[in-house]
């Protein structure tokens, strides 16, 4: 016993160490620890963010750089407050203030104290900077935009948040990401690789050498420039015919999808969410709640689409055979649900297809609409047949663009109804509105444009995309470069592209004609309703237009929508035809027209439901 | 006599202190390469140590056997003078009056006592007349043992302090009553259970404890009620009076160093304050430990210890370098080496003929397994801070010096041991 007692105890302090040490170093022990690890600094090398180039390779976003003035507290020395206060613009007491935020978040680690100086001040500053020991100017690039438009399109950067740390391992706090546009949707490609540098520190946080002499290490891999399909002519010309109007235009080359321009009006300088006034700025564009200009009309509003509809009315009743070209329907200044009358505009009279659409004939619609659900023996089964058509020229769905946002408009189905209404307690008279592109149907002008575009190509389209070339690569995702077919037969598409050259000729906008270019076009004018003080109240009409020129060899396909325009003939129609003209002219001779587009505004029709006041509706004067 | 030298305990002195020099080297290595033999860095003073050692054990090997049986008197008189001498002449180093400034090196008297301690409280047990039953005996033996814990006290110096109590196994090895030891952990056992849980919990473990044995005791065994009744009420007494002395006796320092080790401290704002003042050297230590792993960050690689993130690291904290860099694999080799060592040195022990070299060997093993349980315990979390180097391992003139010296006197005494006739 007396023997044995140390030889135990010898034993028993063996094992508890060795049994302590598994659990520190087999079971406490995570292998990810580079980045945890107090002893080593980590320094990223930023790459350039990528170049945006527009369809024709003229600059839109590139860099520029900044200079932020850096301090640790912890070097500082005695300074001449107030001069140096002078060169950076500051006041005493918020030069005070900032440096007890920056002690406060450590001595040690550097901290911003004036971000982004201009170019003027950092020249000025760069050769006293010396004499000011403990800070220093860091150097940063941000976006420098050579457009003022196309802000929703190609969106802006900020830096990460909380989330994005927590989701996305690649991102460490203070860096810029894309947020909205395509800085969002090609973050990975304009963003290029951060470069990695470990360094050994001390418990001082002193530099002492690279971590295992650099091996570590990698080299920053460079953002791509991307070009994007936005002709940056049209967009910028677009943007200028939209000055004072709320509204979406989406133009699309019907022979690839690429999106030619995408305007939303309000817009908004792309300048103002880069430098130092970015979080002023921001707040005010974000918290505008009645103008919201950071809202992309273009892709996000989803209005009924009105008399554009009529056209895939005729092509899925031509399809399904149940009229034909020539098939008459009467107008009696209107048409009977039950009892009943609705209105026309047309002037009245018998109709056939041609003159159904280019004098936008709700009685001829009304019919033709009957009888697609006449053909089949329950309304169901008419109701399936018609949303298959419809939902086949990308409507009722995302359409699959290469833009982080979207709207599926919306094609209504028996379910819809079914909710609305109750279990098939509906008949197709409920739903008679959706013949002229009323009621339920909705569509975002990307949408319409799409539309066009099918038509256009006479029962195909591509998925309208942005992206053109990525770097030196112009192979783009397969999915923007398959047609995808609508169920419409070819054939089906003369008569209807026939009826909407003479929408030009001899119908709603005949005013509006550009000399030497046969333009295809569709008029709608939709009505629509707010809430004022829980009343349900009309608004002037959104006035909104379909076209494609040249019709016998579609270069662009072109949707406009301009809310309380009034009739599509009107703000809608003049603008899709001045825009046609820049595309494929690249001038514009109707100078009177693009005089009026450019200085009148709808601004006085915004401000009626906002003034409390009683308004008239669709004045006729404009 | 060198063939008679345990060349095996030799082997693990020398993988010892080459380990340690080699961790030593990567601790206070800086970025300027510079020799390993220039004496303007720490581990070129080490490399210059571990060869004054080397001459130290030659001779001693060549000395006399009888010398240091016939002198051990006048080393524990010569050890304890100089132990006083510390109180006017003493130089203070890291807040301890513990050492001599001999120009070229720093002496820690503390390091002789203890060889001397262990020599002269041999010599007084191997007397012929003396009796370890006696109890007058008895307490002279203790007496041998506690004068230096006074003396080394006061510097403070806690950990030498504990390093003279472990000479408490050679009084239990020659026949001082188990129960002494019983006592003494029963007696540590009250005072952390009661910290941790409180009197009442105690109680109710001790009253539970004792119906156990009660239950499975052997029928014909009588338990005698008084004392019983004496060793309860003790042990309540001695729980009821913790929370006096820990609240009262102790200073703040000693409080937080066993808040941290019992983690009694629960408010988690004041426990990072106290990772970042007084448990900040076994924080990092422990972290560096766990950050090496299995298989460790490699020699040189060690990213805490580059960054001298662990103070004291060369000396104290000498093991927390192992365990970052060459892992648990090294960690383990390191206990395991310590672990044969000793019990190599317990049988040697045991071989002895003769008293002395038994009881001046467990001597030796009391003192050496003491800084390894304490210093390692310490470093990897379970026991509180306590400033005491390892053997062989830790950065140290003096340290290595004497505790060659001590394992080299008991090897001497090893290989003479067959020439003796008693």
């Amino acid at each position: 016993m007396k023997k044995l007692l140390l030889s135990s105890i010898i034993i028993i302090i063996g094992i508890t160490f060795i049994g302590r040490l598994s659990y520190l170093q087999l079971f406490s022990f995570s292998p990810n620890q580079i980045l945890e690890d107090p002893a080593i600094k980590t320094v990223y090398d930023y790459p350039e963010r990528g170049y945006i180039y527009d369809r024709n390779g003229e600059l839109l976003v590139g860099n520029q750089p900044a200079y932020d003035v850096m301090v640790i507290p912890r070097e500082t020395r005695a300074l001449d407050t107030l001069e140096f206060c002078g060169l950076l613009g500051l006041e005493k007491e918020d030069f005070l203030l900032k440096m007890k935020k920056a002690r406060r978040y450590s001595p040690r680690l550097p901290s911003v104290l004036v971000a982004q100086l201009s170019k003027e001040d950092y020249a000025r500053l760069q050769e006293k900077m010396r004499k000011y020991i403990g800070f220093y100017i860091q150097k940063r690039s941000l976006r420098d935009y050579v457009t003022n438009s196309a802000a929703n399109v190609l969106g802006y950067i900020s830096e990460v948040n909380e989330t994005d740390l927590r989701t996305n391992p690649y991102y460490t706090a203070g860096e810029l990401k894309g947020r909205t546009g395509i800085e969002k949707q090609y973050e990975d490609v304009l963003r290029g690789r951060k470069g990695v540098k470990y360094i050994q520190k001390d418990r001082f946080n002193r530099d002492i050498g690279k971590f295992k002499n650099g091996k570590l290490d990698t080299l920053p891999e460079l953002g791509k420039e991307l070009h994007i399909t936005i002709d940056k002519t049209l967009q910028e010309y677009g943007e200028r015919l939209m000055h004072g109007k709320r509204g979406g235009i989406v133009a699309i080359e019907p022979t690839s999808g690429e999106i030619l321009a995408m305007i939303s009006g309000p817009t908004y300088n792309p300048d103002l969410l880069v430098g130092r006034e970015r979080s002023k700025n921001y707040t005010k564009l974000h918290y505008d709640s009645i103008a919201r200009p950071t809202w992309d009309r273009s892709i996000l509003a989803e209005p009924s689409p009105g008399s554009p509809f009529k056209t895939l009315n005729a092509l899925v009743a031509l399809q399904e055979g149940v009229i034909l070209p020539e098939t008459k329907f009467k107008c009696y200044n209107g048409f009977y649900v039950g009892k009943n009358k609705k209105g026309c505009h047309c002037g009245g009279g018998t109709r056939d297809l041609n003159s159904g659409i280019f004098n936008s004939c709700n009685a001829y619609f009304a019919g033709t609409f009957r009888k697609i659900y006449g053909k089949y023996k329950t309304t169901d089964e008419g109701m399936d047949t018609w949303e298959k058509h419809m939902k086949s020229f990308g409507l009722g769905d995302y359409l699959g663009t290469d833009l982080p946002t979207g709207r599926p408009g919306r094609i209504p189905d028996k379910a819809y109804y079914d909710k609305a209404y109750g279990d098939n307690r509906w008949a197709s008279s409920f739903i008679i509105s959706n013949a002229i592109g009323q009621g339920e149907v909705a569509a975002t002008p990307i949408q319409l444009a799409n539309m066009t575009a099918a038509i256009a190509n006479k029962g195909f389209f591509y998925t309208p995309h942005i992206i053109k070339q990525i770097g030196n690569n112009s192979t783009i995702d397969p999915l923007y470069t398959q047609r995808r077919y609508t169920t419409i037969n070819k054939k089906h598409f003369e008569p209807v592209i026939d009826a909407m050259t003479n929408v030009y000729k001899y119908g709603t906008a005949k005013w509006l004609q550009i000399p030497g270019i046969e333009i295809a076009g569709k008029t709608g004018t939709v009505e629509n309703f707010t809430r004022i003080n829980g009343e349900r109240v009309q608004l002037t009409d959104h006035s909104i237009f379909v076209a494609f020129a040249p019709v016998n060899n579609p270069k662009i396909a072109i949707a406009v929508y301009i809310e309380h325009g009034y009739y599509g003939g009107r703000y809608a129609g003049h603008i899709a035809s001045l825009l046609i003209e820049k595309f494929i002219k690249g001038e514009i001779t109707r100078t009177d027209l693009e005089k009026k587009m450019l200085e009148k505004t709808l601004e006085h029709e915004y401000a009626k439901p906002l003034s409390g006041e009683p308004f008239e509706i669709n004045e006729y004067n404009w | 006599m060198l063939k008679r030298i345990d060349w095996l305990t030799v082997l693990f002195y020398v993988l010892l202190v080459f380990f340690g020099w080699i961790n030593i080297y990567s601790t206070t290595l800086s970025d300027t390469s510079i020799s390993i033999f220039n004496t303007s860095t720490l581990y070129g003073k080490q490399l210059f140590f571990i060869g004054v050692s080397l001459i130290g054990v030659l001779v001693i090997l060549f000395v006399d056997t009888n010398f240091f049986e016939r002198f051990s008197g006048v080393f524990y008189v010569v050890g304890l003078v100089l132990l006083v001498g510390l109180f006017p002449f003493g130089k203070v180093i890291g807040g301890a009056k513990s050492w001599y400034d001999l120009g070229f090196m720093n002496l820690q008297p503390s390091e002789f006592v203890k060889v001397a301690a262990a020599l002269a409280l041999a010599k007084y047990l191997s007397d012929i007349q003396t009796d370890i039953k006696n109890r007058k005996h008895q307490f002279y033996a203790i007496l041998i043992i506690l004068i230096p814990v006074l003396l080394v006290s006061p510097q403070p110096d806690p950990g030498s302090a504990l390093v003279f109590f472990s000479l408490f196994f050679v009084l239990f090895r020659e026949g001082l009553p188990i129960y002494f030891l019983g006592l003494a952990l029963l007696l540590i056992a009250l005072f952390v259970f009661t910290l941790m849980f409180g009197t009442i919990w105690v109680a109710i473990g001790l009253g539970m404890m004792i119906s156990l044995f009660f239950f499975f005791k052997r029928p014909d065994l009588k338990i005698p009620t008084i004392p019983l009744v004496v060793f309860i009420t003790g042990c309540l007494v001695v729980s009821l009076s913790v929370n006096f002395v820990f609240n009262n006796v102790f200073e703040q320092r000693h409080r937080d160093r066993f808040g941290l080790w019992l983690n009694l401290e629960k408010d988690t704002s004041k426990l990072e304050q106290i990772k970042k003042t007084i448990g900040y050297n076994t924080y990092q230590a422990e972290k560096a430990i766990e950050s090496g792993g299995f298989f460790g960050k490699g020699f040189l690689e060690g990213t805490r210890t580059k960054g001298d993130f662990v103070p004291e690291q060369h000396t104290d904290y000498i093991f927390s370098s192992v365990g970052e860099e060459w892992g648990f694999i090294g960690t383990a080799l390191v206990i395991l080496i310590f672990t044969l060592f000793f019990l190599r040195l317990v049988q040697i022990a045991e071989r002895q003929k003769r008293e002395f070299s038994r009881m001046y060997g467990y001597g030796i093993i009391s003192i050496l397994l003491i800084h390894y349980f304490i210093n390692i315990g310490m470093v990897i979390g379970i026991l509180p801070t306590i400033g005491i180097p390892l053997p062989f391992f830790s950065y140290g003139g003096s340290g290595l010096l004497f505790f060659t010296a001590m394992l080299f006197i008991f090897l001497k005494f090893d290989a003479s041991r067959l020439n003796e006739s008693i």
